[in-house]
């Protein structure tokens, strides 16, 4: 039984045949279907199972808004849950299976749910499961999750890639049907820059569901003549397959443009294109959707929107039925009864709610007038409907009009409200829209073609007269302009069965009004207690149902109810395509020191240092771990000279006349007086008091400073000293470079750092103690004329020294310093060592300067001068963070030496409770010391800098160990500071 | 009406026909003891433990929309206490506990679900300051558990453990967080504040104060001016604009923080997950959602809508720590307006005019305070002095510099 | 949002860093007798208006320079921009 339900006629390619599944069930379909067409083909009425009931459901539209039929589509990594089968094109070979329903879609376990429904009503839950306290999260839940969802993942990684891309226009028309094509021509002819995007893959919007004329055409015939027009000119970018999802500030637009899902594999090709369009204007031309009626168990397979059923008919050649019957409230249903008899499908009756004459003459089908649908029979396919009075029609597929509602959604993203009509009986798009957009067309309201066309160019001429653009002269075809009645009617109040408001989420009548008796009046409060409007469809179809509803149930008008706006994104966005390449390993851009080739080359592990990638040691044959490596490291630049490459610290450089008196004002100590060829270590507040960064700044010349910030605050620290230019003291001869990348920079420390240095530096300069003494600072050169500079400085407290050289020499200025220290054994170190080497010297680092900490905390209270203008030092002094008390940085050593101390430990004085009240302070950072030969650790504890010598308990029972350790001073080695100075 | 099992079953069995309004819709009187301005959560939870705990009876809240209308019913249901500070942490403690009798308490099914949160860990720093913060939890009586790797590889096989630019190197549970159902802790609140007699108005905006010397003796409102002995503020998000009508400034900026959810899914995540090098963290719902979001738009607004980079960023954290989501579809996103204080902590105290109470400040972590912050806002309106774990949220401690930042991020309200 | 750059043109603000209030251009005098409470006020109190709202906003991405935008907070329309360096001397700072 193949394509059973074909019939003549429509967009498609019968020149092709395309073999699908469904359920594993082997199916026929042409290039030009939806999966939901070739399912309709097919006779495939059953195609899912809803999400609370578990109620058999076929397809319901023909387009987005399509609440029912969900599908997983594909296979394996590539297999996508919930994917709405009006809107997937065929391919060859597409396989695609039912969801949500447990044992095969046509005996689902779960129905049982269904028969259950008397004590299932809206927000039942919230009265029940909650005894006892423990089965909620052990066996309620547990039960109620794995019913709930919808579609599975795959649970592989995505195996598609995704691109994102940005557009520029001077209008960009939304949608391309009737009234966005006449907006494209219009703009386009009069040479604005235009974008015209279309959900579907063939534009035309409903001209490809409607029997319309245009002139002397059908309308699909024009909307194909038109595209073929604009897809001919420059100035125009036609986007099929492309949803605008959003609208955001200042006219930009968020658009999804499916590149390869219609196709059976994305090849080398991005599955789906993210745009970020700026416009300068914008036409909205998303058409209307339309709405159904509620009535008894109107959720049956082949119970169906109007329009959806000719489009089927008119578009894909299939019919959903047989024996079709139509029940409407409009004239725009006698639509689908004319187009259905013209293609020989049988009508048997058309059911209008109003007493009014036939709208037109439709052979062979008995028109029933003042009637409407109560109930349905037919568990899997609509079999017959009852009417109100009593009669029983024999149909396999009704369809169902209520009227259109206009596509108000893109209006309400900026949180614009919809004004409602009352001689359409819907809402159309209010006051507020969104800065730069128009409405054109049946999203406007203007409900007849010639109005659409009309409108169409008529907004796009006003948007570019805005722009200063004239507008082409209309050159509107002909067009079909009667207006359509519709009369109010939204659900069938003699209905005794339940009466579906939301197909997906089950929610009905009953509910809507059960919500209204318990005091859930609010639009708002409806929807969060019912979940109407909540499901895939974001109720398209089902919201202004549920409110008139709510409406009348509250005595109330729809206005006087309220709408509940639309939020963005207009259709479901998949994940991926939002992430687009920032994942796995891009998902940030990687920094790379200048030495790391070197690095590479030489067995360096790395660890990422914000989105720097540092050299964290250099493991050596025969080392058993880490700690071997970094142990060595740290031996052999305490017992001859190291090298580490310190590029990634925050470069600056500060030059002009008031650079001094700059720098004094942004660093909490004086800078003012430092002498040319020196450098000082400098604490900088926030101005809230707070200590936030330290480092070096060396005074070059005069006018000149070279300043250096921690990696991790490089550019906040550039930021706020911009700030203190432009904003505060505006009138200051100060000017600042961001130097990190220009400069490679190597910390060269131990006790052979002179001699390393003495061969690579030129000979012309002077490296003895006394003429280039512990931070002395100049400008040299080194390997025969190449310029350098060279501070002397040293976070490891050796003897050390940092050189700098253009980054582009960086690489091999690390072989040339290697090189030069084999004679000392000179040994690269990483990150681990450099830090056990802080931590032996007691300097204060990330872990220290936390954002929480003042310089008081730091010991380095002093630095703080009162007597200067300098960001903080007035909030420094307020005397919470001056107390006497306060937590002070000090050392910290295991009273048992074999035990390891642990960062993040909290300090509880001997024989007191471990608990808040008692906590002294933390452990900030800690190191297994080579040159102690035991565990060290730095730390705030209160009034630790006049506890030295106690004893005190650190305890992580977060780890379950608590250890005694014994406070001390912070520096651990060489606190004279004699080796620096050597 | 006492809701359970029976009571559904027999009205199940009996159409349906018995149910009666969760609460009244009273009109306001002229006077009461305390005015509770905002039904939000924090607002309704005020009332409901003044009414229950404190024996106060006579009280109102009004709101300007519907109930619940506010943060409580737009932000993604995280429930946890792992702060690091003790101004904070004994607070978010004592709001856990109320979290976990919540149900009982209220007769109201608010689907508190303790299945775990995580915080990730991706460098060496950050586990040694989730250390200490998992110390300072079990300090104040939490749980906390560090796992590492190898363990979160079985727990969560499809993190992304072998292909990240940030590696996963262990994390931060606390087993008893979770999510609670957010609209229903609202009601739960509000039918049981009802039940005892408090009057929640909606659709009454208050549009001004009634201060007179100093001392606030009531509101203005679109529904005419209401006495009280006690003004409680209580609008989040709104905070400016309503002590604006008092004349105060605050140390407060409004922010819009945007929350996202997905189309349902089979079970997929067993908790709550926050990436730790990215903006992203993500839940799932009962109903199949994976609910997430990230950071704050970072710009001063009260348009209750956000902008795509944010939604951009935030997608590319989630792809970037579970690449199995790329086929899952973003179905909704929204815009909350979070009151940003200046430290990144809140505020639960008396203001400098008689009468007038402020809470408020709570940034994008109101949710999960909503216990804790109606218990303690109740204790202070009740008694007249701060319950002792909200005793430093206090609207003095910029000037005494007592500040309490868990970020470290300064006076900057966009970085907290 | 677009920030209309006042030299480089309309920009995506997605290039620029928002610090907050204009008002923390207005830094107090460090030596006046209430320069604690000043700098507290400074520091920590903010209008937070529902409406045009003066701002900060820092082109990190771009030429580094800091705007003055007056942006609406109900509905972000930008009604001017302005470089910082201007106001602040428009204001009265100097060095």
């Amino acid at each position: 039984m193949s394509q059973v339900n074909r019939i003549k006629g429509g967009q498609i390619d019968r020149s092709q045949t395309w073999d699908f599944t469904f359920n594993s069930k082997k199916m026929q379909g042409h290039p030009g279907d939806t999966l939901a067409s070739a399912l309709v083909a097919n006779g495939q009425k059953l195609v899912g199972r809803s999400f609370k009931y578990h109620r058999p459901r076929g397809i319901f539209s023909a387009g987005s808004e399509e609440p029912n039929a969900l599908v997983q589509l594909r296979k394996g990594a590539h297999c996508e849950p919930n994917t709405r089968a009006t809107v997937a094109e065929l391919f060859d070979g597409l396989s695609a299976t039912s969801q949500n329903h447990r044992g095969s879609l046509d005996y689902d376990l779960m129905a049982v749910t269904d028969f259950m429904s008397p004590f299932l009503s809206a927000g039942f839950y919230y009265k029940t499961f909650m005894w006892p306290r423990k089965f909620w999260e052990k066996i309620y839940e547990p039960i109620i999750r794995s019913s709930a969802g919808l579609g599975r993942l795959s649970m592989e990684e995505d195996p598609d890639t995704y691109d994102k891309g940005f557009l520029h226009c001077d209008l960009l028309v939304i949608g391309a049907g009737p009234a966005g094509l006449s907006a494209a021509l219009s703009a386009a002819r009069s040479g604005a820059r235009v974008i015209l995007a279309d959900e579907d893959f063939t534009p035309g919007g409903r001209l490809n569901g409607e029997t319309f004329e245009l002139g002397n055409m059908s309308g699909s015939d024009w909307a194909a003549l038109t595209v073929a027009e604009l897809s001919a000119m420059d100035n125009v970018r036609v986007m099929t397959r492309t949803t605008i999802y959003g609208a955001y500030d200042h006219g930009t637009y968020g658009a999804l443009e499916r590149v390869t899902d219609h196709l059976a594999t994305s090849g080398d090709q991005p599955r789906q294109i993210l745009w970020r369009i700026y416009s300068k204007r914008a036409v909205l031309a998303a058409g209307a959707t339309e709405r159904p009626i509620a009535f008894g168990n109107n959720d049956r397979p082949g119970v169906m929107m109007a329009g959806a059923v000719r489009t089927y008919v008119n578009r894909f050649g299939a019919t959903p039925g047989q024996q079709v019957g139509v029940f409407t409230n409009n004239d725009d249903g006698w639509r689908t009864a004319a187009d259905l008899a013209a293609k020989g499908v049988n009508v048997i009756a058309i059911i209008d709610s109003r007493d009014a004459p036939a709208v037109c003459d439709v052979p062979g089908a008995r028109h029933i007038r003042n009637a409407a649908v109560m109930d349905t029979a037919g568990r899997k396919g609509l079999k017959s409907v009852t009417l109100t009075d009593g009669q029983v029609i024999p149909v396999d597929c009704l369809a169902v009009s209520g009227g259109w509602n206009p596509n108000v959604h893109l209006t309400c993203h900026q949180r614009g409200r919809p004004e409602w009509r009352d001689d359409l009986s819907a809402f159309v798009p209010g006051g507020d829209l969104p800065v730069g957009m128009a409405v054109a067309g049946a999203a406007n309201g203007s409900m007849t073609l010639a109005a659409a066309l009309a409108e169409g160019h008529a907004q796009a001429a006003a948007q570019l007269k805005d722009i200063g653009i004239k507008a082409a002269k209309a050159d509107v075809p002909q067009a079909e302009d009667e207006p359509r009645e519709c009369a109010a009617f939204w659900h069938v109040k003699d209905s005794t069965k339940r009466a579906w408001v939301d197909l997906q989420n089950d929610v009905t009548v009953k509910d809507v009004k059960l919500a209204n008796t318990e005091g859930f009046r609010s639009v708002e409060l409806l929807k969060r207690y019912t979940t109407m409007g909540m499901a895939t469809d974001q109720g398209k179809t089902s919201n202004i149902a549920g409110l008139a509803i709510l409406a009348e149930a509250a005595g109330k008008t729809i206005p006087e109810v309220g709408t509940t706006i639309f939020r963005p994104p207009y259709t479901p966005i998949p994940m991926g395509a939002l992430g687009g390449r920032a994942r796995g390993k891009d998902f940030r851009p990687y920094r790379l020191t200048p030495s790391h080739k070197w690095a590479e080359e030489n067995g360096a592990t790395f660890v990422e240092v914000g989105n720097w990638l540092r050299s964290q040691w250099f493991a050596r044959p025969g080392e058993k771990g880490w700690r071997d490596s970094v142990d060595r490291e740290v031996e052999m630049t305490r017992g001859s000279v190291g090298i580490c490459d310190v590029t990634t610290l925050g470069k600056i450089d500060v030059q002009g006349k008031d650079a001094a008196a700059f720098l004094n004002k942004v660093y909490a100590n004086g800078f003012a007086k430092l002498d040319v060829g020196k450098v000082r270590y400098g604490i900088m507040l926030r101005e809230d008091g707070i200590c936030y960064d330290d480092g070096t700044t060396a005074r070059m010349s005069e006018n000149h400073f070279v300043m250096t910030t921690t990696t991790a605050n490089a550019v906040l620290v550039f930021r706020r000293m911009e700030f203190a230019r432009q904003c505060l003291w505006p009138n200051m001869d100060v000017h600042l470079i961001s130097t990190t990348d220009g400069w490679a920079q190597f910390a060269v420390a131990g006790p052979n750092a002179r001699n390393l240095l003495r061969k690579v530096v030129d000979e012309a300069h002077d490296m003895s103690n006394e003429a280039f003494p512990f931070m002395a600072c100049g400008e040299v050169t080194v390997c025969g004329g190449m310029p350098a500079r060279l501070f002397r400085i040293s976070f490891s407290g050796e003897l050390a020294y940092e050189i700098a050289v253009p980054a582009r020499y960086g690489n091999s200025m690390m072989s040339v310093l290697m090189q030069a220290g084999a004679e000392y054994d000179a040994v690269p170190y990483g990150t681990e060592a450099l830090g056990v080497m802080r931590i032996e010297k007691g300097h204060a680092a990330g872990n220290e300067l936390n954002g929480q900490t003042t310089a008081h905390n730091l010991g380095m209270g002093r630095m703080v001068s009162q007597k200067k203008e300098c960001i903080g030092n007035v909030l420094s002094q307020r005397p919470e963070m001056q107390r006497e008390d306060a937590i002070k940085l000090v050392g910290f050593k295991p009273v048992d030496p074999s035990e390891t101390l642990i960062a993040g430990s909290h300090f509880i004085n001997k024989g007191a409770e471990a608990n808040t009240a008692n906590d002294q302070g933390w452990m900030t950072s800690v190191a297994y010391s080579p040159t102690l030969g035991h565990s060290i650790g730095l730390g705030f504890i209160k009034s630790g800098d006049t506890r030295k010598g106690e004893i005190v308990r650190a305890v992580s029972p977060l780890h379950g160990v608590e250890m005694e350790v014994e406070i001390v001073s912070a520096h651990f080695i060489d606190p004279e500071g004699e080796r620096l100075r050597a | 009406m006492r809701y359970s099992a029976f009571k559904i079953l027999k009205e199940g069995l009996t159409g349906n026909k018995s149910w009666k309004p969760v609460w009244r819709e009273p009109d306001p009187k002229p006077e009461y003891d305390i005015i509770i301005v905002g039904a939000g959560g924090h607002g309704l939870a005020t009332a409901y433990y003044l009414a229950k705990e404190f024996g106060m009876r006579n009280i109102a809240v009004l709101e300007k929309g519907w109930l619940g209308s506010g943060n409580i019913g737009r932000n993604t249901t995280i429930i946890r206490s792992n702060y690091l500070l003790p101004g904070n942490q004994p607070f978010y403690e004592m709001s856990m506990k109320l979290w976990e009798n919540l149900e009982q308490d209220t007769n109201y099914n608010s689907m508190v679900s303790q299945r775990s949160i995580l915080n990730l860990i991706h460098t060496d720093a950050q586990r040694d300051a989730f250390v200490r913060r998992g110390n300072a939890m079990f300090l104040s009586g939490a749980d906390a558990e560090l796992a590492d790797a190898e363990q979160l590889r079985a727990e969560l096989p499809f993190l992304d453990f072998d292909n990240a630019r940030f590696p996963i190197k262990g994390g931060l549970y606390q087993r008893r967080g979770g999510t609670a159902r957010h609209d229903a802790v609202a009601w739960g609140y509000a039918r049981g504040a009802d039940m005892r007699g408090v009057d929640i108005i909606q659709n009454c905006e208050v549009t001004g104060f009634d201060i007179q010397g100093g001392v606030c003796r009531g509101v203005e409102t679109t529904r005419g001016a209401i006495r009280a002995r006690k003004v409680a503020v209580c609008v989040a998000g709104s905070s400016g604009r309503v002590m604006a009508k008092a004349g105060m400034r605050l140390p407060i900026e409004s922010h819009v923080l945007q929350a996202f959810v997905t189309e349902g899914l089979k079970p997929v995540l067993p908790g709550v997950i926050t990436f730790g090098a990215g903006h992203f963290y993500v839940s799932q719902s009962d109903k199949g959602g994976l609910v997430f979001g990230g950071d704050i738009d970072g710009y001063n607004t009260y348009a209750q809508r956000g902008n795509l980079p944010v939604v951009e960023d935030v997608a590319e954290g989630g792809m970037a720590i579970m690449p199995m989501i790329g086929r899952a579809r973003l179905l909704r996103s929204w815009g909350g307006i979070m009151d940003m204080s200046m430290d990144g902590t809140p505020f639960i105290d008396k203001t400098h005019i008689g009468g007038l109470y402020f809470n408020g400040g709570w940034c994008y972590g109101g949710f999960k305070a909503t216990p804790a912050s109606g218990y303690c806002y109740a204790h202070l309106l009740a008694k007249d002095e701060p319950h002792p774990n909200a005793a430093q949220m206090r609207l003095d401690r910029f000037k005494t510099g007592n500040v309490i930042d868990e970020k470290g991020q300064g006076n900057q309200p966009n970085l907290h | 949002m677009i920030i209309n750059h006042p030299i480089l043109g309309p920009r995506d603000a997605a290039e620029f860093v928002c610090l907050g209030d204009a008002c923390m251009m207005d830094r107090p005098d460090w030596q006046a007798d209430d320069a604690l409470d000043q700098f507290v006020e400074y520091g920590y109190l903010r209008d937070n208006p529902a409406g045009e709202h003066q701002e900060l906003w820092y082109h990190e991405q771009g030429d580094r320079s800091w705007l003055v935008l007056t942006r609406n907070t109900l509905t972000h329309e930008i009604s001017k921009v302005e470089l910082a360096r201007d106001v602040a001397r428009a204001r009265g700072r100097d060095k």
